[in-house]
């Protein structure tokens, strides 16, 4: 990576695991859960907000001088909703069934806190390029944590992963008895609670006092 | 009469927007350290919702939905600006906010000082967008929308109370380092969220 220098490459790898938007900053969980039951609706999810992330960043960074700090955050909103409508007609032009049952949550993109306190905390200081990494990094370090908690419930809730049998059901003459509970809303809360305690343990400078 | 009350009691405990529906769990994480903040944000989100919710249920009928200008004039009936939502009800949203601060800064002085930090908080809260996008996607009408508008607020008044109350009586707790703070907090709301799951299939 001799493109990027050393602060580059932290906006863009930071995010992953040493400062994890949902994991450290406690930013963009309400999505982060709904849309876990499966994994291709987790993967569509991800690539929507990390598109919009990196995109809302680049443009608020472009226009950060521009813009009076009064006004900053209707600004802001503006942007990150036109970005997601363009999304959200993407979806539903190619992608029509996940998108119904995405249903509202990709509209609730731009009120996702990642992309809201990227463009404020980040890309409203800092120039373009490097605003946009950040919010590619964020996004990614979403995406990761969007990902494994999809690939749990999905996997451990009906024995599939991305829609394939990876697991012989019971009721198809294999071993694997589904556990529907992983499905409900209780365990997305278990999981990313367990997860969290899983990188905090590896990684214990992350850990609050109580 | 009965539809209503079934509505208020589904958006209150059955869907609840926090436990069943995960929309608001940035400041519903962020803000529950106290029951007193807890309540301040909760009665803010009521007041907001209710506000909104219809607000945006009549720009929905009257400018957004397809043929929903032909009030205006009889060969506009053609005209579907449902892409523009997003962008209308988060305006909606943020401007209401506003007008609400400052008429409580103006009136209610006593008020706005408790609310004061948690109104512009909510313009970015999930739980009042996806409340009039769960609205826009239902179709429900205006006296629909008022009662989902109040149940979810409410729901969520009492998701982040009750989560206050629980948070306040665990720092008394030591769980392991790793699950300090936010972890032990994800396992309590995993678990409340099972209890209001008791209510599902409660009709009237």
């Amino acid at each position: 990576m001799a493109l990027f220098d050393k602060h580059k490459r932290a906006a863009l790898f930071d995010p992953l695991l040493a400062n994890n938007p949902i994991g450290l900053q406690m930013l963009g969980i309400c999505s982060a859960l709904a849309v876990t039951t499966r994994m291709d609706k987790a993967l569509v999810m991800s690539v929507s907000l990390t598109t919009v992330a990196a995109l809302a960043s680049l443009a608020v960074s472009l226009i950060r001088k521009f813009t009076p700090s009064s006004v900053r955050i209707i600004v802001q909103l503006a942007i990150i909703s036109s970005l997601v409508i363009v999304v959200d007609q993407v979806l539903k032009a190619y992608l029509y069934e996940i998108s119904i049952e995405l249903s509202v949550f990709v509209g609730l993109i731009i009120t996702n806190c990642i992309v809201l306190g990227r463009t404020e905390g980040f890309a409203m200081q800092n120039p373009p390029l490097i605003s946009l990494l950040d919010g590619i990094g964020n996004g990614l370090g979403y995406s990761l944590v969007l990902l494994t908690v999809g690939f749990i419930r999905e996997l451990f809730g009906t024995g599939r992963v991305f829609g394939f049998q990876a697991l012989p059901l019971v009721s198809e003459g294999g071993w694997f008895y589904p556990n529907s509970m992983f499905l409900l809303a209780p365990a997305a809360f278990f999981i990313i609670g367990v997860l969290i305690w899983f990188l905090r343990t590896w990684k214990p400078e992350q850990q609050e006092e109580n | 009469m009965e539809h209503y009350l079934s509505l208020l009691v589904k958006s209150v405990f059955i869907e609840n927007v926090a436990l069943a529906f995960f929309l608001g769990m940035c400041s519903f994480l962020a803000c529950s350290r106290k029951v007193e903040t807890a309540f301040g944000l909760g009665v803010a989100v009521v007041f907001v919702q209710v506000l909104t919710l219809p607000l945006n249920n009549l720009l929905l009928r009257y400018l957004l939905a397809e043929g929903a200008l032909t009030w205006l004039h009889e060969s506009l009936n053609w005209v579907d600006l449902t892409f523009l939502t997003f962008i209308v009800f988060i305006s909606t949203i943020a401007a209401t906010v506003q007008i609400v601060e400052m008429a409580l800064d103006r009136y209610f002085p006593a008020l706005y000082t408790s609310l004061g930090v948690f109104l512009p908080l909510i313009a970015v809260n999930c739980a009042i967008l996806g409340g009039s996008l769960f609205m826009a996607e239902r179709d429900y009408n205006f006296i629909e929308s008022v009662v989902f508008g109040f149940g979810t607020g409410f729901g969520f008044l009492l998701a982040i109370v009750a989560l206050a109350a629980i948070r306040e009586r665990m720092a008394y707790a030591n769980p392991p380092g790793g699950l300090r703070g936010l972890g032990i907090t994800f396992i309590a709301v995993g678990l409340m969220s099972i209890g209001f799951m008791m209510f599902s299939g409660m009709q009237f």
